[in-house]
């Protein structure tokens, strides 16, 4: 039997307010327990909820982006259930009437072609808080600071078809919401989490039952966990067995999923329009303002690297994945003015130091400036590529600028044609054999035979003498 | 002093002629020898209220201003006050000390009244008789042994027993008006909207409304003008200017448009109750008003759609006394489910967990839409009866309750019963609109409401032809006996 994968995704996209969703306090993460819940997010007796416009803002520009219907009117409601972290016995969310409508993004399959998947809504809600099970003997701890933290929730239709679509579409998604500004997308601090439907069926038939994996908190636990249902799935079908819909769990380090709660046992959420809030309702205009001020989105952006800089489809991708990069690789350009040169050394040694370091782009010792200053250097030929690479080690050390660098250890090339040239004098002086050797050698043999003098004239110099000259004279010279 | 009316004792403290620790003083005592009988204080705040009465004093020593100032009053225990026990009427809050002030309180205390205590209330501000408070009974000061009404029926008794100069209420269904009416005051419940919710323990949020409770419109005004007003912190809480309410208090009736709906005297009236709304009536024609005969044809539905919208809201609004955070926690949880189970179980009431499970039936999946979107539907058309009827006519009056206060106990088993005593107060809720109980003549010594609704935002115009009334009549003046 051929089967065939669908998959959609949930993603919920912690906004970047700085204050709540429904209250002044702080979204600060990592601050002492409970340190960021007011009165509000406490749930205590007698407070109400007020609307955070920034956070629709945030809202209404996510969906402009991905050129989606933004409802006029839209309506909170509220999802009944109980559970310590919850502290009102209800999340405020949106239900019938969300902010974000019918919206489409479009993904790149891994044999380069474009596939569009669609965004059936976006809708705003708060966060609940945090339970804290270890630490406790036989109780649990509640932390309330994320209590009401704004997140914006995206569905997905489910138009994916392999976990490795799932995972270019949370990307993508991902991408997008970095690059409006208006969430940070760390995964591993939850501001930005993805849940997986998934279910089989056999090739074009009708949709299977599907099960929602939950806890996923990285791109590469994504595309695990959904490969390992489907895999369960299918043998649990093939095996004669049924699907069943509920909720499992991830578990990376035993990598399996495990069964969290079925339907029955699901909650009747009992929703309704909040009566503490009023419907929001847009006007035009805020609209037009989220368009004027709409940012440059990354497809976008990707297309102008290839056009303006002449980067590689590949090059330009790289570095347009996050904004970040994509920021410092231009900034680092702008200062050196060679973007082949800033996009070798952005991909290359930067993001290798990085990598070797486990640091994200933002903590880098390297500044953006910084980069572009050394690399200035190579182009204007105060240093070769090779002595810049001692010269980057030590700004990622934090012993200076280029500049402050080369001269504190003499790392100036030399370009004095006459200097260089006793360098190559006493090479081939003391060289004979090797000289003679390479006279009498035929010219196909010759350049690797150059390259022995070549090294040898480089050592001679410590690597400082100009490497196009030293060729130069002693192509000259034998 | 405990006679006089708020403007009078302010007129008296600014004249120097007693403090306002001295009236504190003379409240507390009063207090101390009555509440034992009338039980319709949940908290006093002796200490505290006599703190506030010094300030009030240095206040007005150094000239400040004011109707309220270093004036006697009792919050309604609905009411979150700052550092003090604030335990709506429940045993799930019996140990809960309010950490801010709702926004009515800090409005009060900022124009100056003194806080003398909390006033009993029906558990969670469900009931029509305040026998549904964790503390036990009220008694109507006009007859011991009867009720007050409910839910602010502990504010309603404290005021007619003169106990405090006035009080404040929230009225859901009627829970300022039909008190009002059984102790023989002056209760308004705003338009919705007009007084921040903020701080106001929520029952049925798109219901709720605070409002005065006091011995005569005056006073009635004279309170609303410092509760009223927009708070940025309630979303439903209306941007609109608030009008000078005692400026308009003189304004005179000639051609005032009456409408008396058939609805509201027909079956189910007490014939005397009939006789007493006609007595006002027709005071109001000799005033220069006119009688107009209106309908609003769904009056009917007014108290099936009710039970179904409160309880719904409330059901949500109430999830939060969990014993997780705060107030009741059975002892001993075996597990979180014991811990909800048993911390809701026993700190909640029975009235409050049947509105509970009546509110968790009507938006449970299924029906949903056969109740809670029905009712709404509903709630429409009865705002729609009003709007008709406010363009032929000015004011709406009638009868606030079908009967006087009943004796404790006497609908206790019978819950279908008990909410018909806010039939004529529920369906100005469900529309948002203003409305008021003022005294009119006693059936068998005891007191009887006329009802007074008014258009959305007409607060000043109810309180001026209530005053009109109270000035050519002295209904509202009458103490119970042992109370004077």
């Amino acid at each position: 039997m051929q089967w065939e994968t669908v998959i959609g995704l949930e993603i919920h996209a912690q906004l970047a307010t700085r204050s709540k969703i429904f209250s002044g306090a702080s979204t600060a993460f990592g601050a002492a327990p409970n340190s960021q819940a007011c009165n509000i997010d406490l749930g205590m007796p007698g407070v109400l909820p007020v609307l955070n416009q920034e956070a629709v803002r945030m809202a209404v520009t996510f969906g402009v982006a991905i050129n989606a219907e933004i409802a006029p009117r839209s309506v909170f409601a509220r999802k009944n259930y109980f559970y310590p972290d919850l502290p009102k016995g209800y999340q405020i969310s949106q239900f019938e009437l969300p902010i974000v409508g019918k919206g489409v993004v479009e993904i790149e399959l891994d044999d380069g072609t474009l596939k569009p998947v669609g965004v059936t809504r976006a809708h705003l809600e708060e966060d609940a808080g945090k339970s804290l099970h270890e630490d406790f003997h036989g109780m649990t701890g509640v932390d309330l600071n994320r209590a009401g933290t704004p997140l914006l929730e995206i569905v997905s239709e489910p138009d994916m078809r392999s976990a490795r679509e799932a995972v270019a579409y949370a990307k993508k998604i991902h991408q997008i919401v970095q690059y409006l500004g208006i969430c940070d997308g760390n995964m591993q601090e939850g501001s930005f989490r993805c849940d997986a439907n998934v279910s089989v069926r056999p090739q074009g038939g009708p949709l299977g039952t599907r099960a929602e994996l939950k806890n996923l908190n990285s791109f590469r636990f994504l595309e695990r966990a959904i490969n390992i249902e489907v895999e369960r799935q299918i043998d649990l079908i093939e095996a004669g067995g049924t699907v069943v819909q509920e909720t499992r769990l991830y578990d990376a380090d035993r990598d399996e999923t495990r069964s969290m709660r079925s339907k029955e046992e699901a909650n009747d959420y009992r929703y309704f329009p909040d009566p503490d809030l009023l419907p929001v309702e847009l006007d035009g205009g805020l609209i037009e303002s989220v368009r004027a001020a709409m940012p440059e989105l990354p497809d976008a952006r990707r297309h102008r690297f290839e056009r303006d800089y002449a980067l590689s489809p590949y090059d330009a991708s790289v570095l347009t994945a996050s904004k970040g990069l994509a920021d410092y690789f231009e900034q680092a350009t702008k200062v050196a003015g060679d973007a082949k040169l800033a996009a070798n050394w952005v991909m290359g040694e930067l993001s290798g130091a990085l990598n070797k370091a486990g640091m994200s782009l933002d903590a880098s010792p390297v500044s953006a400036q910084a980069l572009g200053g050394m690399l200035l250097r190579i182009v204007d030929n105060t240093i070769s590529g090779k002595i810049a690479k001692q010269v980057f080690e030590a700004m990622w050390a934090g012993e200076g600028s280029a500049d402050q660098i080369i001269d504190a250890r003499g790392l100036k090339q030399i370009t004095d044609s006459g200097a260089i040239e006793a360098v190559v004098d006493e090479v081939l002086e003391a060289n004979p054999e090797q000289v003679s050797n390479y006279r009498k050698a035929d010219e196909k043999k010759r350049p690797k035979m150059l390259g022995f003098f070549v090294g040898q004239v480089m050592k001679q110099s410590k690597g400082k003498a100009n490497p196009q000259q030293v060729n130069e004279l002693l192509l000259k010279k034998l | 002093m405990h006679n006089n009316t708020i403007l009078e004792l302010a007129h008296g403290l600014r004249g120097g002629e007693f403090t306002s620790v001295e009236l504190t003083r003379a409240y507390l005592d009063r207090i101390a020898s009555h509440n034992p009988a009338l039980n319709c204080l949940i908290s006093v705040c002796e200490e505290g209220a006599l703190q506030e009465a010094e300030l009030a004093d240095r206040r007005i020593r150094a000239g400040d201003d004011g109707p309220l100032l270093g004036i006697p009053i009792v919050h309604k225990d609905i009411f979150c006050t700052d550092g003090v026990k604030t335990s709506c009427g429940s045993r799930m809050l019996d140990n809960f000390t309010a950490p801010y002030d709702a926004h009515v309180v800090s409005q009060l205390k900022q124009a100056g009244a003194v806080m003398l205590g909390k006033a009993n209330m029906d558990e969670f501000a469900m009931g029509s008789s305040n026998e549904n408070s964790f503390y036990g009974p009220v008694h109507n000061p006009w007859k011991a042994g009867s009720v007050p009404g409910g839910s602010s029926g502990g504010s309603a008794a404290a005021v007619a027993a003169r106990l405090c100069a006035a009080a404040t209420g929230t009225d859901t269904g009627g829970s300022i008006r039909q008190p009002a009416a059984f102790c023989g005051i002056t209760g308004l419940k705003p338009t919705y909207g007009r007084v921040s919710r903020y701080g106001m323990i929520a029952f049925a949020s798109s219901l709720d409304q605070g409002g005065p409770m006091a011995r005569s419109a005056e006073d009635a005004a004279a309170l609303l003008q410092a509760m009223a007003g927009f708070d940025s912190r309630d979303s439903t809480s209306a941007e609109q200017p608030v009008p000078d309410y005692l400026s308009a208090l003189n304004d005179d009736l000639k051609g005032l448009r009456i409408g008396v709906p058939k609805e509201y005297l027909g079956e189910g009236l007490d014939a005397a109750i009939a006789e007493s709304i006609q007595l006002a009536l027709d005071e109001y024609v000799r005033l220069g008003a006119e009688l107009v005969e209106i309908s609003l044809p769904n009056t009917h539905l007014g108290i099936p759609t009710y039970y179904v919208v409160a309880p719904a809201e409330c059901s949500s609004n109430l999830s939060r006394f969990d014993g997780v955070r705060y107030g009741y926690r059975c002892s001993d949880p075996k597990d979180l489910e014991d811990l909800y189970k048993r911390s809701r179980g026993e700190g909640f009431g029975a009235e409050v967990k049947r509105r509970i499970m009546i509110g968790t039936y009507a938006l449970s999946a299924g029906y949903y839409d056969a109740y809670y979107l029905k009712a709404q539907k509903i709630r429409h058309l009865i705002s729609d009866d009003f709007r008709a009827a406010f363009e032929q006519v000015d004011v709406i009056m009638g009868p606030t309750a079908p009967s006087t206060a009943f004796a404790i106990g006497e609908k206790a088993d019978d819950p279908v019963n008990m909410y018909l005593s806010d039939i004529y107060t529920i369906a100005v809720n469900l529309a948002g609109l203003p409305g008021m109980s003022i005294p009119v003549r006693p059936v068998n010594d005891m007191p009887v409401g006329l009802q007074l609704i008014g258009n959305y935002f007409q607060e000043a115009r109810l309180l001026n032809v209530a005053h009109q009334l109270q000035q050519v009549t002295n209904w509202h003046g009458a103490a119970p006996a042992g109370f004077e």
